[in-house]
């Protein structure tokens, strides 16, 4: 297998070295400079433009909601204008979303799915260097749009017609950045489905295979039935807006809501892509630190696939309060209360596996147990949330702006962390800071329910989302959550300097730097060289 | 114990105040509407209301319960099974009659979670045998209220935010700290008697809205070009606040919802002055008006309709909403300005307002045509607008074109 594929798509500068194409794993290093990156086809380099890329998006995105929060800390406008603060949480919600998590697990795949499976590169190598080099005009649109007449969209970032057919040319180019990041979404994830189909080492059975393989290959799945669902929304948005369509305005036999149900088709995949990833990266995390099994592979492969399918048909429950019909209503919520079992599931593997175990709590692991804790938490809320009765009175309050946080951030942005601090030694070949990675994972942990465990108390007493002032009473949790959010936001530092650390030199990792973990990555030198597995590995 | 808690909390404020060197807010709690630091939903009003606070507490009561269980588990795994106790790992990895177990319990669970709320569901949908029914509209960004069925049948108002406009642009407003009721009061309150069962009849104007109490347990999204319902029964008296809930631009923070809940003989008596005011607020149709009448009229009906987005300076905000001082559209032919207040602006923010009256829309167009910079010194009047409420489709979107 690995004979078919030259993971080096077209000759480069420095090609005619001498070495030629040597059996050994250093001879055909990569060229210098930034046509390295350019050109690069190595799913290594790709999946570290990804993780940078998601970086630098994170601390925009980080830097947006900070000014939000900085607003929001006592009432009367004070720092923004209600107008631009619109514009904050909508650019906020759509970098973090389609910059930040997705990107970063798109980083994660790149570099771990071939390690993982023992493929020399992906499927499709030069199709890889597009789909990352595509999200580069996406973002500057999206952050150039700030500086357009009328500014960035504010529409929300779930860009709600008919308010975001008002908006001005700011929303063009958003529409046209998610189109661009949904076309990079929809080639990464043929390339990790055919990946992970067509280049398993010989004997890696699909129930063989590494839990984060097997999450991100129904992700992928996922992303390809739903990416194509948000396109045809915006560009009904846009052609509503310039070419005097009506798909959501009723005076021309339209229907605004018809946007929600297309948008929330999407959109509630859309949460399970951000979050099935990081499910396969604790999974990993778990057994490696308690050092057994994971508990359950096969139920937890099932749960997986319940999960997914059945979030094709929760979505209404984003939209109890546009008075869909009774029977909807009460389908909605059933259907989306049966998601918890295959959620509950999960955590219950991963207690099970920690249970007898031999657990130690470095970095990787402790953000691996802050995930299962907190990210329940938001389950619970979600539950909450899922009563229809109760979700009328809390929709587009601040309860589900803690909610939400909750799965997305102490869920997704955890596991991301514990996935870097878990991989770092292989990427880097040195060992990171293990004090400054659990300062950062306490500080974050503590800074994150700071912000958002008073959301809840808001959003119940009757704070609605998206507003930039708010009743006095307010005042003191919204206080608190300020407080908190700095604090998080400048934890979030002490993350890039243990990974700049980390990569300049640090004591050497050992190829395997993690005793009870398990998998193919491990078998191969830290830092992992530029090729690997060009001879496949049997897999018993 | 909620004295308690108050306590706990108030000291807690104080510590983290002075630490960080703010003052720790001395609002106080606002009468139908949020307590300060409130932790639950607002106290209930109507039957819906108690039963969402019931279902909330039940949920919070179940799910608390699992998670003790479960984390309970959980720590005292990372407190027995780790390394530096010297324990060592087992090798179990699989049971399938545990999976089994942890699958089926969990779904009766939550399968008895949802069946608690399916009656209140049901219950929330059952909009028939209405008292009275009420149309409320969401314009960008006020309500509008029409009385259509029901005692004080006829009765149609709006209803926009009456917190002073300095209270929320100044940074340090003492006027803001000393208004209990900031952002949660109007102009105009809804009135409904108690204990009749009201339907409220939701649709927009221009972008989805939301209309919520929640004292009533009441959010309905208000979806412009369609018509929603919903209902509540209040069974107290008093003044209840919410805001609208579904963003819907630059104005969605303040454009709140305010009902009163009198007694029945209260409420004829309203319904009674209101026809009144109705009446007398209707203008002379024969009264002849001259340039001062109009410009002081026209300052009025600006200052409610139209500042929210152009500003009291006329400037507007530049790239979201256009300076009316020095526009040609104002300051051109009186055709354009008309045809511009009466229809709107296709594809922008400016909405249409022939909701207003002749002499409103009369005022307000003589009034921006000769404040600030603009000094056309012609009046528009109120049968000017009569005329231009006539004008066909055509003659309109050529009035009203970008270009001008």
């Amino acid at each position: 297998m690995s004979a078919v594929l030259d993971p080096h798509g077209k000759p480069h500068d420095g090609h005619d070295d001498g070495h030629g194409h040597g059996h050994g794993d250093h001879h055909h290093g990569p060229p210098a400079g930034i046509w390295r990156w350019m050109t690069t086809t190595n799913h290594k380099d790709i999946g570290t433009l990804y993780l940078w890329f998601s970086f630098f998006m994170f601390l925009s995105g980080g830097v947006l909601a900070l000014t939000i929060r900085a607003e929001l800390f006592q009432p009367g406008l004070q720092i923004v204008r209600p107008e631009f603060f619109n514009q904050l949480t909508t650019m906020h919600g759509l970098i973090m979303v389609f910059g930040a998590i997705m990107p970063a697990f798109v980083g994660f795949a790149n570099w771990m799915i071939p390690l993982q499976i023992g493929a020399p590169d992906m499927a499709f190598a030069r199709m890889n260097n597009w789909s990352f080099w595509l999200l580069i005009p996406a973002a500057i649109l999206l952050i150039a749009s700030f500086f357009v007449p009328g500014g960035a969209t504010a529409a929300g970032w779930t860009l709600y017609a008919p308010l975001s057919t008002q908006m001005g040319p700011g929303m063009d180019m958003a529409i046209f950045a998610m189109h661009i990041m949904g076309a990079s979404s929809i080639m990464g994830s043929i390339n990790i489905v055919t990946t992970i189909l067509n280049m398993r080492a010989p004997g890696m059975t699909l129930m063989k295979m590494p839990m984060f393989c097997w999450t991100w290959l129904i992700t992928a799945y996922l992303l390809i039935a739903v990416m194509p669902v948000l396109a045809g929304a915006i560009t009904m948005v846009l052609t509503d807006r310039h070419f005097g369509t009506s798909f959501f305005n009723a005076a021309g036999g339209g229907d605004p809501v018809m946007y929600q149900h297309i948008f929330w088709f999407f959109g509630h995949p859309e949460v399970y892509i951000m979050i099935l990833p990081a499910f396969g990266i604790v999974s990993h995390i778990i057994p490696a630190f308690a050092r057994k099994q994971l508990f359950g592979y096969a139920s937890m492969v099932y749960a997986t696939s319940s999960i997914a399918i059945l979030s094709f048909i929760v979505w209404a429950h984003h939209m109890f309060t546009t008075g869909i019909p009774v029977a909807g209503q009460l389908f909605f919520m059933y259907a989306t209360m049966l998601i918890a079992v295959p959620t509950g599931v999960k955590v219950f593997n991963w207690i099970a596996t920690m249970w007898k175990g031999s657990m130690t709590f470095e970095t990787p692991m402790l953000f691996a147990v802050g995930f299962i804790f907190v990210f329940t938490m938001g389950g619970f809320t979600g539950l909450i949330c899922a009563i229809t009765p109760i979700d009328i009175q809390i929709q587009d309050t601040y309860y589900v702006v803690a909610h939400f946080h909750y799965v997305l951030v102490a869920g997704s942005l955890y596991a991301l962390f514990a996935g870097a601090y878990y991989w770092l030694p292989k990427w880097t070949g040195h060992m990171y800071s293990e004090g400054l990675g659990k300062l950062h994972f306490w500080a974050s942990l503590i800074f994150f329910n700071i912000t958002f465990f008073p959301m809840h108390f808001l959003g119940l007493a009757g704070m609605p989302r998206r507003i930039p002032d708010y009743a006095t009473q307010f005042t003191d949790f919204n206080m608190v959550a300020t407080i908190g959010a700095f604090g998080f936001g400048l934890s979030q530092l002490i993350f890039l300097v243990v990974v700049l650390k980390c990569i300049k030199g640090g004591p050497k990792a050992a190829d395997k730097p993690w005793d009870g973990a398990e998998g193919l990555e491990w078998e191969v030198p830290s830092p992992a060289p530029y090729h690997t597995f060009e001879t496949p590995p049997v897999v018993k | 114990m909620m004295q308690n808690q108050k306590t706990v909390l108030k000291w807690g404020f104080a510590v983290a105040a002075l630490l960080f060197g703010v003052a720790a807010w001395a609002a106080v709690d606002m009468p139908g509407g949020p307590a300060v630091r409130q932790l639950n939903l607002q106290p209930a009003v109507t039957k819906i209301a108690e039963d969402i606070i019931w279902l909330h507490w039940v949920m919070l009561a179940i799910c608390t319960v699992i998670f003790v269980a479960v984390f309970g588990v959980m720590f005292y795994s990372i407190y027995a099974h780790r390394r530096s106790k010297g324990h060592k790992p087992a090798t179990f990895h699989e049971s399938t009659a545990v999976e089994i177990a942890w699958t089926i319990v969990p779904t009766i669970i939550v399968v008895i979670m949802a069946g608690l709320a399916t009656k209140t569901v049901v219950a929330m949908k059952d909009t028939s045998g209405a008292d009275i029914t009420i149309k409320a509209t969401g314009y960008q960004w006020k309500w509008g209220y029409d009385y259509i069925k029901g005692e004080g049948e006829g009765i149609a108002f709006f209803s926009t935010l009456s917190t002073p406009r300095e209270q929320i642009e100044d940074a340090n407003s003492k006027a803001r700290e000393d208004n209990v009721h900031y952002l949660l009061q109007t102009d105009n309150d809804v009135v409904v008697p108690v204990g009749k069962k009201i339907r409220i009849l939701t649709t927009a104007n221009d972008v989805i809205h939301a209309w919520w109490v929640p004292a009533f347990g009441v959010k309905q999204d208000a979806i412009p070009g369609f018509i929603r319902d919903t209902w509540f029964k209040a069974e107290k008296t008093g003044t209840f606040r919410g805001n609208c809930a579904e963003l819907c631009g630059k104005e969605h923070g303040f454009m709140p919802i305010v009902v009163q809940v009198v007694e029945p003989a209260a409420y004829a008596e309203w319904v009674d002055k209101k026809k009144k005011e109705m009446l007398a607020k209707q203008d002379d149709p024969n009264k002849v008006w001259d340039m001062a009448g109009l410009m002081d009229r026209g300052a009025k009906v600006y200052a409610a309709n139209c500042v929210a987005c152009h500003q009291a300076s006329g400037k507007g905000v530049p790239g979201a909403f256009p300076a009316l001082d020095g526009a040609k559209f104002v300051t051109g032919p009186k055709d354009n300005t008309m045809a511009i207040l009466v229809n709107g602006r296709q594809g922008t923010a400016m909405a249409s307002f022939k909701g207003l009256s002749d002499v409103e829309l009369a005022a307000a167009a003589t009034y921006v045509r000769n404040s600030w910079g603009n000094k056309t010194g012609d009046m528009v009047a109120p049968a000017d607008v009569k005329a231009a409420r006539a004008w066909d489709a055509g003659k309109v979107s050529q009035l009203t074109a970008k270009a001008n």
